[in-house]
């Protein structure tokens, strides 16, 4: 099989894009290495199609094109898993920070108005 | 030789059963220095005890975890003007008798890291997990041009051009708060240096570490140096977080 060229630039682009983002401090690492290791992959397979006939045929798929779907699918769901973990945790911190601030607000109002008194 | 303005920074989380006695023999060893205790979001009594043995208490509402705690440190030290910050575990790890060489040796250099790797160490570590410190170590080393034999050390000590960088820029990663901040600190130019130090056991029985765990631990600590390597020289104005 011949390399699919229009796969393999596909997955330079976003190789050089998040490396891009990673330069400018604009991505944390540990995001970044997910994205540049499935970029990696994808290049991978799009260099060397018969690589995936052969895994496909070991982990017995009858279309390669169908395991190369399957696993994305199941990265992809398992990226937006984390990803709603993630959000979760800060949208209880963003709360506790609120509360924080709330109080923090309330404690120097009550100063000003000791100083102000006296 | 005229004393600094030292900060002595303990990051604490839930270390309430150990903190009065870490602060008062920091108290004893260097009377000079303001005691500052980062309490990380702790469940437990420890910014009462601290508190209690005299330290100042800054309470962060949540756990950030030591690099997280570490940069409210040094953001404090920075604003308050201190000239040498040095960071102790709260768990009693670390000999305050030792902190007199970590802040002397800051009169030749910015940062100053404790060793655990001396001929009269009682520290050891074997396997695949000093694999990996070895490989940290010649790693930090080369880029230092100076040996750094235990880059993991979280027993150390930083002069002012120290404190003005990791006010502005420090990891709050696992192994980036001693590794990644080592790494971002060389590539700005500042001298660090080792003293030996010593160490002792924790009292609690510490995590088994396999192979597997080394191998995570040195990927973690790869990309910690990687990231500091990859980012634009520039460093981040504002809140780099």
């Amino acid at each position: 099989m011949t390399p699919n060229i229009l796969a393999a630039f596909a997955a330079l682009v976003t190789f050089g894009f998040v490396f891009f983002l990673l330069r400018r401090g604009a991505l944390r690492e540990k995001y970044a290495v997910l994205w540049l290791f499935f970029s990696i992959a994808a290049l991978f397979f799009a260099i060397f199609p018969g690589a995936l006939d052969w895994l496909s045929r070991t982990v017995g798929v009858a279309q390669p094109v169908n395991l190369l779907f399957f696993v994305t699918v199941v990265m992809l769901v398992l990226v937006s898993v984390q990803l709603s973990y993630e959000l979760s945790r800060h949208e209880m911190r963003i709360r506790r920070l609120a509360e924080e601030v709330a109080l923090l607000r309330d404690e120097i109002s009550e100063n000003r108005q000791d100083r102000d008194g006296n | 030789m005229p004393s600094r303005k030292t900060l002595i920074a303990i990051p604490a989380w839930n270390e309430a059963g150990s903190i009065a006695a870490v602060v008062a023999s920091v108290q004893e060893h260097r009377p000079d220095a303001d005691i500052l205790v980062v309490n990380d979001g702790s469940t437990d009594h420890t910014a009462r005890e601290a508190a209690g043995a005299g330290a100042r208490v800054i309470s962060l509402p949540f756990n950030v975890g030591v690099g997280g705690a570490m940069r409210t440190a040094f953001l404090y030290a920075q604003r308050e003007g201190y000239q040498a910050l040095v960071q102790v575990d709260a768990d009693g790890q670390h000999d305050p008798a030792d902190l007199d060489r970590l802040i002397d040796g800051l009169s030749g250099c910015d940062i100053v890291v404790g060793t655990r790797f001396h001929p009269e160490s009682q520290y050891f570590v074997g396997g695949p997990r000093r694999w990996a410190m070895v490989l940290l170590s010649t790693t930090l080393s080369w880029m230092n041009k100076r040996r750094i034999s235990d880059p993991t050390s979280g027993f150390r000590s930083a002069g002012p051009k120290a404190i003005e960088l990791f006010a502005i820029d420090y990891p709050a990663d696992y192994l980036g708060d001693t590794v990644g901040s080592l790494a971002i600190a060389i590539r700005q130019g500042l001298v660090i240096h080792e003293e030996p130090v010593t160490m002792y056991f924790r009292q609690v029985g510490r995590p088994s570490k396999n192979a597997l765990w080394s191998a995570l631990y040195l990927g973690r600590a790869s990309l910690a140096i990687l990231a500091t390597g990859l980012k634009s020289g520039r460093t981040p104005k504002g809140d780099s977080a």
